[in-house]
């Protein structure tokens, strides 16, 4: 088992109830680990949200995590992988001055060569959209940050594992 | 660890009727066997606190003198009982008073119900009069909770309360109602929670894991067992009993499993950690397997996790999957009901026995005996010590009684020294180590236990921390015997200062107040003892009294508990002096 730090992510499927996020964050606050990202979202069966949670710790402490994470009577199962084992997307916006656009045309080259896409103009401002690979967003946030940005926001991670994870059988009794 | 599985629930149903919700809350009680809770009434819990007036011939509420003893009766309660202990409080401060025993509930997983009344649901983050938002604050320290804006969801929300608490590895939950849907009228039915489909309490005993755990414990020539709470839990005694009597295995336990088999039973070896026997834990690190049965390696049992049984293939047997692994490395992890696993491992051994083995724990208990116990028990000087106190009370209650402690020093010598003959006789607080839990929690187990003699005892420091139970004692005329052994000192912190600190006792002695004056301000009989001759006579008064007692023994100032483990060092590095 590794005992060097390295980038996890946590899937925890959990039934669709209040105050699930505050026991699964206090999880981590409680054994100081940042939680690098966090997003939840409804996931692939009706009524059971997922919780997609990137951390930066060893595996033996990963283990144990995902240990007290089922132990909550509302997580349904909770699943950890590194950064090999999934495709992963996250997605950010960028807004921008409308002049740029007319004044540096270096700025569109940058928008078409990282696959990027403009979600809207107007006199002041333009807003760019970008989902990727983390290095992506980093690299494109570096290629803006010379011309001004005027707002910048980024999701958390949302990822799916290359292998099949069992929740999909163990859900399935869930429909039955 | 693939251990959830899903389950589906199944119901009964029952016929509805139109009900106010705080009639709900006492139905749902009446519907899960609860005939008594330990509370306090306030202003947004008062709709329930109406309907009990109604109901008081069919569930007895006991009014304690603070929220906080509320929780640790119903601790007192289910823990002698094995039931679930149901506390109730107001809001804002009522509810944040239930904390430390629901933070204690947690960690010594027991059953508890809390109920909270809460502002009506419009005011709801408006910082209203005595609005606190309990659940996140109760959040990290109980097993589930939730809060209820509706009538119509009373039922479900206790229902699945008493299930959760309950079963599995039990713990506390909270219900938080608001003052509205106590009043709001719906058509009630109630069914009882048969299953929550993301919970599975009782892993699946892998026969394969009981079977390679045999195997270990079969070949093995130094086998140690290791027991805690999880056999009382489990209702596993017998079990138990029969897997170390037919493996012929030294066996400890922790300190919230003393009395699963007898204190005086052969092949128990007594208690391991901090101030455990010197034995156990001297030879913990000679073992060459080491068998924990429901119990959870905490650093008071371990001590240094470095060196903690690095020689031996550790079987653990738990019944929470987050357990294992989790502090100590196992070879074998049988997950499970302890009933179930060990009534599983039990086939599976062979009968042995292990007399050199054996023969090295009786060597060190001569010298454990010689350097400590002998002047613990039989003392030359002058000043009592707390032992002897504890083997008065065994020869009186020749080992019958249920001693509920508070925490310190007295909690230690009374767990090396009182004679647990049954289970579920020594009420503690073990994993959060509460002071203040000893009077309250043994005004819960009288209450469950009528007819076992329950005696508190507690230090001066932990006692005065929730005396006003005394008028909880008085009013509802508990017949718990209270005994303080009194030090003047908050004598573990001091015992520190003295070993690690130089003797510098920073605000730890302390300046009493007239112990039997304020017992008797309550009515209750009360007597001193300060001298040993004393000792016998005032014992027998106390157990021969019929109703509530208090005797107050001063004991030597500077008393140690030894042995000891400091902290941070080796179980082999146990001082004795």
């Amino acid at each position: 088992m590794s005992a060097e730090k390295q980038l996890y992510t946590v899937s925890v499927y959990t039934e669709n109830n209040i105050g699930l996020l505050n026991r699964i964050s206090a999880i981590f606050q409680r054994r100081h680990i940042n939680i690098e990202s966090l997003n939840t979202s409804p996931s692939e069966i009706e009524s059971v949200s997922r919780f997609t949670i990137v951390i930066n710790m060893t595996e033996d402490n990963v283990k144990k995590i995902i240990g007290q994470i089922e132990k909550q009577v509302e997580v349904i199962k909770a699943y950890y992988h590194t950064e090999d084992e999934i495709i992963y997307q996250e997605s950010c916006i960028f807004k921008m001055r409308s002049t740029l656009l007319f004044d540096e045309r270096q700025i569109q080259n940058i928008i078409k060569e990282s696959n990027a896409r403009i979600v809207t103009v107007n006199r002041e401002f333009f807003v760019i959209e970008k989902s990727g690979r983390k290095e992506e967003i980093e690299l494109l946030h570096r290629e803006l940050t010379v011309f001004g940005i005027m707002q910048f926001t980024r999701s958390g991670r949302i990822a799916v594992s290359k292998e099949e994870m069992k929740i999909s059988t163990m859900l399935e009794a869930f429909q039955a | 660890m693939d251990t959830k599985t899903i389950k589906k629930e199944t119901n009964t149903t029952q016929t509805t009727e139109r009900i106010s919700g705080s009639e709900a809350v006492i139905r749902c009680l009446l519907a899960e066997g609860v005939d008594i809770l330990y509370g306090y009434p306030g202003g947004a819990i008062m709709p329930v606190y109406d309907e009990l007036y109604k109901y008081q011939d069919k569930i007895h509420h006991v009014l304690t003198r603070h929220e906080q003893g509320a929780t640790h009766s119903a601790q007192g309660y289910a823990r002698i009982s094995g039931k679930v202990g149901v506390a109730i409080a107001t809001s804002g401060p009522g509810a944040t008073n239930l904390i430390t025993g629901i933070a204690d509930a947690q960690i010594d997983s027991t059953p508890m119900v809390c109920i909270t009344g809460q502002v009506a649901s419009h005011l709801l983050g408006s910082d209203a009069f005595q609005e606190t938002d309990i659940v996140g604050i109760s959040t990290p320290v109980t097993k589930w909770n939730c809060q209820v804006t509706k009538a119509s969801q009373i039922p479900e929300a206790m229902a699945k309360a008493f299930y959760i608490a309950r079963s599995g590895r039990p713990g506390p939950v909270l219900v938080d109602i608001t003052k509205d849907a106590q009043f709001e009228e719906f058509d009630f039915k109630y069914e009882k929670c048969k299953g929550v489909r993301s919970y599975i309490p009782i892993p699946k005993l892998d026969q394969t894991l009981v079977e390679a755990a045999a195997k270990l414990i079969n070949a093995a020539k130094k086998p140690m067992i290791v027991w805690g709470q999880g056999v009382i839990l489990g209702e596993a005694e017998a079990e138990f009993k029969a897997v170390v009597e037919k493996a012929g295995i030294p066996s400890a336990w922790t300190i919230l499993g003393a009395g699963a088999i007898p204190t005086t039973h052969p092949l128990n070896i007594g208690m391991v950690g901090m101030h455990g026997n010197y034995a156990p834990n001297v030879l913990t690190n000679d073992c060459d397997v080491l068998i924990a049965i429901g119990m959870r390696f905490d650093d008071r049992v371990t001590g240094s996790l470095s060196t903690y049984a690095k020689q031996a293939k550790v079987i653990h047997f738990d019944i929470d999957p987050a357990e294992i692994d989790k502090n100590v490395k196992t070879d074998v992890a049988v997950l499970g009901d302890s009933k179930e696993s060990l009534a599983a491992l039990l086939p599976l051994l062979e009968e042995k026995t292990y007399p050199e083995w054996h023969q090295k724990f009786k060597d060190l208990y001569a010298i454990e005996y010689e350097k400590v116990i002998k002047h613990d028990l039989h003392p030359t000087k002058e000043g009592l010590t707390m032992a002897e106190v504890l083997k008065e009370i065994n020869i009186q209650t020749k080992g019958d009684a249920a001693i509920v402690t508070d925490v310190g020093q007295h909690q230690m010598i009374a767990c090396r020294y009182a004679n647990f003959n049954k289970t579920r006789s020594n009420i503690t607080s073990g994993g959060l180590g509460t002071m203040g839990f000893g009077l309250p929690a043994a005004i819960g187990a009288k209450m469950a236990a009528p007819d076992r003699e329950v005696i508190s005892i507690s230090g001066d420091g932990g006692y005065q921390m929730t005396i006003q139970e005394l008028g909880t004692i008085f009013q509802q005329k508990t017949g718990v015997k209270i005994v303080v052994l009194n030090n003047e000192f908050l004598g573990m912190v001091r015992q520190w200062q003295e070993l690690f600190f130089d003797r510098r006792y920073a605000s730890t002695e302390m300046t009493n107040p007239d112990f039997v004056a304020i017992a008797k301000g309550y009515f209750i009989e009360a007597q001193k003892v300060t001298k040993r001759e004393e000792l016998k006579d005032a014992v027998a008064k106390m157990i021969n009294t019929d109703g509530p007692y208090f005797l107050e023994v001063c004991v030597e100032k500077e008393g140690k508990v030894f042995p000891m483990i400091p902290t941070g060092a080796s179980v082999s590095e146990v001082r004795l002096e």
